[in-house]
């Protein structure tokens, strides 16, 4: 089922920002392995047998906290979750000696969310495990960009070359980020749009281009990632209401006319309909946001298959 | 009282352009003479090879007492002082109560007097509780022994208090110390807004948040005619105004720390394989860009002191995740071999230079009358190896707090004796 020399040397998977791009390829190579066993008949292998991996959600997730845990009882591990309001961080105690004391019960994986950005990093240095960023604060989500990544090669069968628009606040995205890491260094073009006070013209300095006006860009895109326009940013002078955020950048149908006939519609989740997506893009053709959420599966296989056989 | 010859040191005193080997005669802890002695009476230090200079001065230290003696105490962190070389620093009033009366500055002269280590020189807070909203009683702090005022840490965010705390400590020659910052920009920002930040997706401090604090100031103390000491500059916009202000003879001095000539934004992304919260210190960070603006400002005399601004934290506040950490890192026992190390031999600053914003600049910014080897003066002198090499390692710090930066850096220059009103109190 695998290729059975897969080269691979990292214990830890904190961020697209620290891989290469080969090692960026072989996660999706392992992906597109392991996306196969779902389709059987019986979706479970042997490979992380004997292994325990713990789910550390410090922060609310439904989506990736599931995908990892379905991923590793796919693998044959033991996975236990693990989530901040019935944890002893609510009682005070340090991130550090929580996690301590979990791993002290025989931890091999620690899969963390978190809202501090570098949470995953200070485990690293505290804890013997594998630690896994399952999203820290606007830092990083690399699970996501590479499920993200991996769609896209898998509908375009390649990734050099495209252009790719994330939009929405992309300043606060972590999604955004280990998209524009990921994707550049595949050589894609990756374009920031959004609202000026959510897009610092510091990531010009990624490689990536910035444009205020999604009309203007919207008939070269070959992918447009869709973020989720968070409620809470709109108290924030960041943008004055959600309804004004919809007219400018909110993407319907209307607006896809203008688009290339074969763009791909991704979105991370949750959704706001009738925010930034309206619900006819949402389930229309274009779409793969459903398609994300199976890929999400078999890369978080790859990523648990390839970190554990790190010594 | 005890004799002290400190024999065939080349003697640095910047107060009075004086640079060459010579002794020093101590008597009764006073400077008695400088030049050749010939007697032999009383304790011979042999300084051959070493540098002599007015003991050190530090004039931006956070000692936590009361309040947080877990953190650092008077006693701790004047120990500290000594085995940095400093001779005489000035402690902040963001302690728990604040130095905000008449007693509380008396109680930081006792507990330093009791330890018997460095001189210790209250700074007073400016408004009452350090609230900024009525003028603390200025008058008697300077009665208790405040030597300068500020709200550090909390800046005064009513351009109305500043400008009667600045009008009002005229009236006492007082400089009012200004940690200048913009706290709606700054918001919650706990490192430069740059590039940086923006990769590790941490919230940014922009450097404006502190230059437009400092716009602010300035021009107060151009309307009132006060002193302005801008606290830890670090960023080129602020030397600029600084810069401005200074050509136009208003009022204002102005400190660095070592930290914001050393480091950049950028060890926040890889020292420590990321986000070190003994990285985290307020004003952040910033960028080579700010570095060199500072190394202009040293050399022209914009930035007139260095000082640590050594803010001590317990490890269980310091190794959590960045965001959760408090600001700041301790420095007094690096600040000398950092500024010797990045500034002396690097040729930013001349030695004398360097010693100069160490001890004549703060003492006259603090009015205290220290930090020259003149006859007469307190026989506060330190000594140092200029090519002693060592490895920083802040286990053997005699500060409480282990929120050093530097930890395992290599620099050069040591202090191999400080002498404090004339009794030798640290002996390497």
């Amino acid at each position: 089922m695998i290729k059975t020399k897969i080269k691979w040397s990292r214990k830890h998977l904190l961020g697209l920002a620290d891989l290469s791009a080969t090692e960026i390829t072989t996660i999706l190579d392992t992906a597109g392995s392991f996306k196969e066993v779902s389709t059987r008949n019986i979706k479970k292998v042997p490979a992380l047998r004997g292994k325990v991996v713990v789910n550390m959600f410090v922060e609310p997730s439904t989506r990736t906290k599931t995908s990892f845990s379905l991923a590793a009882k796919r693998l044959s591990a033991d996975i236990v979750d693990f989530s901040s309001s019935s944890s002893s961080l609510v009682k005070g105690e340090s991130l550090k000696d929580t996690a301590r004391n979990i791993e002290a019960m025989g931890v091999d994986i620690v899969i963390i969310r978190h809202r501090a950005p570098g949470a995953p990093h200070l485990l690293t240095k505290v804890l013997d495990a594998c630690i896994i960023n399952a999203g820290d604060g606007a830092h990083e989500h690399p699970t996501q960009g590479l499920l993200d990544i991996f769609t896209i090669r898998e509908k375009k069968k390649k990734i050099k070359g495209l252009k790719v628009a994330v939009v929405g606040d992309i300043l606060h995205s972590r999604v955004a980020r280990s998209n524009i890491w990921g994707l550049t260094k595949l050589g894609a073009q990756v374009i920031a749009v959004g609202p000026s006070t959510l897009i610092p013209d510091e990531f010009k300095e990624l490689g990536v281009k910035i444009s205020y006006n999604i009309d203007e860009v919207l008939p070269e895109l070959d992918v447009i990632n869709i973020l989720r326009i968070q409620m809470e940013r709109q108290n924030t002078n960041l943008f004055p209401s959600t309804r004004e955020y919809a007219r400018i950048f909110g993407i319907n149908s209307e607006r896809l006319k203008k688009a290339k006939k074969d763009v791909l519609i991704l979105h991370p989740g949750p959704i706001n309909r009738g925010v930034e997506i309206t619900p006819e893009v949402a389930d229309g053709k274009h779409s793969a946001i459903l398609e994300q959420v199976t890929n999400g599966l078999a890369v978080r296989m790859a990523v648990l298959y390839l970190v554990s056989g790190v010594k | 009282m005890s004799t002290i010859i400190i024999k065939n040191g080349r003697v640095i005193d910047p107060a009075k352009k004086f640079d060459r080997v010579a002794d020093i005669l101590i008597e009764n802890g006073k400077i008695k003479s400088v030049g050749k002695q010939n007697t032999s009476k009383g304790q011979v230090i042999n300084a051959k090879g070493l540098i002599v200079t007015p003991g050190l001065i530090d004039m931006h230290v956070h000692l936590r007492e009361p309040g947080r003696e877990e953190e650092e105490t008077i006693a701790s962190g004047s120990t500290a002082a000594v085995h940095g070389g400093f001779t005489s620093i000035a402690c902040m009033p963001n302690t728990d109560p604040p130095i905000d009366d008449e007693a509380s500055a008396e109680f930081v002269y006792l507990q330093a007097k009791r330890t018997g280590k460095a001189n210790v020189f209250p700074i007073g807070s400016v408004t009452k509780n350090r609230a900024g909203k009525e003028l603390a009683e200025i008058g008697q702090l300077v009665r208790g022994g405040a030597v300068a005022f500020s709200d550090d840490g909390d800046p005064i965010d009513n351009a109305e208090v500043m400008r009667r705390g600045l009008e009002y400590a005229k009236m006492f020659n007082k400089p009012i110390i200004a940690h200048c910052e913009n706290k709606d920009l700054s918001g919650p920002g706990v490192m430069n807004e740059g590039l940086i930040s923006l990769e590790l997706g941490l919230p940014g401090i922009p450097s404006v948040a502190e230059e437009i604090m400092i716009h602010r100031d300035v021009m107060l103390t151009r309307l009132t005619g006060g002193r302005l000491h801008i606290a830890h500059v670090s960023t080129e916009g602020a030397i600029e105004l600084i810069r401005w202000a200074k050509k136009r003879k208003i009022k204002v001095t102005s400190e660095v720390t070592p930290h914001h000539f050393t480091l950049t934004d950028e060890s926040i992304k890889y020292v420590n394989g990321g986000f070190d919260p003994n990285l985290k210190v307020n004003p952040p960070l910033r960028t080579k860009k700010d570095i060199q603006a500072i190394y202009r400002a040293l050399k022209d005399g914009t930035i007139d002191a260095i000082v640590s601004d050594h803010a001590p934290h317990s490890p269980e506040e310091k190794d959590v995740e960045f965001s959760s950490a408090p600001f700041g890192m301790i420095g007094l026992e690096s600040v000398l071999p950092l500024i010797i190390t990045e500034l002396v031999n690097k040729k930013i600053l001349t030695l004398s230079e360097a010693i100069a914003k160490l001890t004549i600049n703060p003492a006259r910014i603090l009015g205290i009358p220290k930090g020259t080897l003149a006859v007469g003066a307190d026989a506060d002198v330190t000594l140092i190896d200029l090519k002693k090499e060592w490895v920083i390692d802040p286990e053997k710090f005699k500060s409480k707090s282990r929120n050093c930066p530097f930890t395992g850096r290599k620099v050069k220059g040591r202090v191999i004796k400080t002498i404090v009103n004339g009794k030798v109190v640290v002996d390497n």
